[in-house]
């Protein structure tokens, strides 16, 4: 009884510490790959950055037109997939919350969220840059809005639902018609939530590279020009990291360190926002 | 009709006040407004709703189209043939196939133990105070964009495997009767095996927090009823959480392998992207997206271009049917937890 209980005791122990080694492994890699990007990426982080142009193969330059080509891309998805999906959320969960329709958009919308973006990459070439026959900024955008709309979808439905109902039922009463209640009540019930989504929307296509390979390609110069192709930080990355360059991989490896360190900002921004909700 | 159904209580508690009927016309008019706008911010929503559905459906459409040429010239031999050959216009995607199948399978073989031990950890172990915090570090593991584990994979993480985990599984393996044929060649440092490493830590965010929320969900008098019957926390975790949490967790796991299945950037620096099976997993080799991201924008030719869709077209596929499982598995839990 006794040796049996010991063996009971010892198998605990060992799983306890397998465990406690298994989560210290999967932390150890974001150390890991955190450290080497400040390590690689640090020395190379000056004004020269975010002020001058990328450069050609063996010379010091910067990666503004980059920066400006993801900023301007990110801000087009947000903008495309922002309001359609909020709206497609509302009606998830203010008119048809038991709708046949709502459930079978839900499904559909969980598999976009995870979805390979490759595939969307490939979807926007076929429909937007083989007909208009160039690669453009604006393909870029409109393949990130098809990665935007999800996650919108998602938060909005979710933070929608949480609204409780006694709010409804309180503009309802006072002759709201149901759109102001939605527009002026539900919203601003649920906006914490809803902007989290956006921030980890933006969070999401702001590293992405697979669908803008073939949508807004690449640009070694400055260009404002959405019919044009267009640099994006994570394509100038994905370069210059398989270059065979120097000036180019320490560039690649700063711009890494850049679009990490705002996109985890971003999160945890988003974390932070619901977070300090769920207190109050 | 149902106009008087529709009018708001204030107006038909006031129906007869004389005031009321006096602003009777101007007040129509606004309630008409109303109601218009009503209507159409409602059919708007709808339209969303349904233009979620149309983007699915457009994405299947626009990759059937593209791929027809290719499926057309080369039928069913494109799914088992290994050539792949731009110049003479031969493709086949069983290599692409292959390498995908195997780096995910790699990829889950180490997530799915660690993450589910993380979610131990997490539920179980781990302080109150230390929860959040190591949650949050888990899931900014998922956060870090997958071009970033492509530079770390290419520039750090490959050679140092060449260096030291590659030859050790040679010479350990090495003399092993058909486990050697798995480790066989030499350490390139890229290749099947490392792209597989890599995928497993950018699955195991997703294991890990799809896990612990189902573990979290599993009711306390069920493993207090354990506890006290004299199991110890290991006990509890493999015979009553794990158990009950047993459809959640597959879930996380299907949606884990969604993700090793389409993962691109990371797997295409460091796969060597060679079009051939291999049996050895230090072999170079290539997935379906780490392809399509490679050879899309050089691709000449319709065929080629088409060819290159119609990978995109199969891998959609599996992955459709992946998640589609794990959606399936993950609903099936949260109607019993309710």
């Amino acid at each position: 009884m006794a040796a049996r209980y010991a063996v009971r005791r010892r198998r605990n122990a060992v799983a306890m510490a397998l465990s406690l080694a298994a989560t210290l492994f999967g932390l150890g890699w974001l150390v890991l790959i955190l450290g080497a990007l400040l390590w690689h990426g640090f020395g190379g982080l000056s004004p020269a950055v975010f002020t001058q142009m990328t450069p050609p193969p063996g010379a010091n330059g910067g990666l503004l037109n980059p920066i400006i080509g993801s900023l301007i891309i990110t801000a087009l998805a947000v903008a495309i997939g922002t309001p359609v999906g909020i709206l497609a959320g509302t009606y998830m969960a203010e008119y048809g919350r038991h709708d046949r329709l709502t459930s079978v958009v839900r499904f559909i919308n969980d598999i976009l969220l995870s979805a390979p973006s490759i595939v969307v990459g490939l979807f926007i070439y076929e429909v937007m840059v083989a007909p208009m026959g160039h690669f453009s900024g604006w393909a870029g955008g409109v393949a990130l809005a098809v990665i935007v709309i999800p996650v919108i979808v998602r938060t909005t439905e979710d933070m929608l639902t949480l609204v409780p109902d006694a709010l409804r039922e309180a503009a309802t009463s006072i002759g709201l018609p149901r759109s102001m209640a939605i527009t002026r009540i539900c919203y601003r019930a649920a906006r914490a939530g809803m902007v989290t989504g956006v921030l980890l929307a933006v969070a999401r296509i702001s590293g992405e590279t697979a669908p803008l390979l073939f949508t807004s390609l690449n640009n070694q110069f400055w260009s404002s020009n959405l019919n044009a192709p267009m640099a994006s930080l994570p394509v100038v990355i994905f370069q210059f990291a398989l270059s065979p360059y120097k000036e180019w991989q320490s560039l690649a490896w700063t711009g890494a360190l850049v679009i990490t360190f705002a996109v985890l900002a971003l999160s945890i921004t988003a974390r932070a926002l619901v977070a300090s909700r769920r207190q109050s | 009709m149902d106009w008087a159904r529709r009018r708001s209580v204030v107006d038909v508690a006031l129906q007869d006040d004389a005031m009321i009927s006096v602003a009777g016309t101007a007040r129509a008019k606004v309630l008409d407004r109303l109601r218009l706008g009503d209507a159409a911010f409602r059919h708007l929503t709808r339209a969303a709703a349904v233009g979620v559905l149309l983007l699915l459906s457009g994405v299947i459409v626009a990759l059937i189209d593209g791929s027809l040429p290719a499926l057309r010239t080369f039928g069913f031999g494109f799914l088992v043939s290994t050539r792949w050959n731009p110049v003479t216009e031969k493709f086949g995607a069983l290599a692409p196939i292959y390498g995908t199948l195997v780096t995910s399978f790699i990829a889950m073989l180490i997530a799915v133990p660690v993450g589910l031990m993380v979610a131990f950890f997490l539920t179980e172990l781990c302080p109150q105070w230390l929860r959040r915090p190591i949650g949050i570090a888990i899931e900014l593991l998922a956060g870090v964009p997958s071009i970033i584990y492509g530079i770390w994979g290419l520039f750090i993480f490959a050679p140092f495997l060449q260096e030291t985990l590659q030859p050790l599984l040679i010479s350990t393996f090495g003399g092993v009767p058909g486990i050697a044929l798995l480790f066989s060649g030499p350490p390139y440092g890229i290749g099947m095996l490392t792209a597989g490493l890599i995928l497993a830590i950018m699955v195991l965010p997703f294991v890990t927090s799809i896990s612990r929320d189902v573990f979290e969900a599993v009711p306390a008098v069920l493993k207090e009823a354990a506890y006290g019957v004299g199991c110890t926390t290991w006990e509890v975790m493999r015979h009553v959480v794990l158990p009950y949490a047993r459809v959640g967790v597959i879930g996380g796991i299907m949606l884990g392998l969604g993700r090793a299945l389409g993962e691109t950037m990371a797997v295409t620096f460091v796969i060597g992207n060679a079009h051939r099976v291999s049996a050895s997993l230090l072999a170079p080799g290539t997935t379906i997206s780490a392809t399509i991201a490679n050879e899309f924008t050089e691709a000449v030719g319709d065929l080629y271009t088409s060819a290159l869709i119609a990978l995109g077209l199969i891998l959609f596929v599996i992955t459709f049917i992946v998640l589609a499982a794990a959606r399936y598995m993950l609903l099936r839990i949260e109607r019993r937890i309710g």
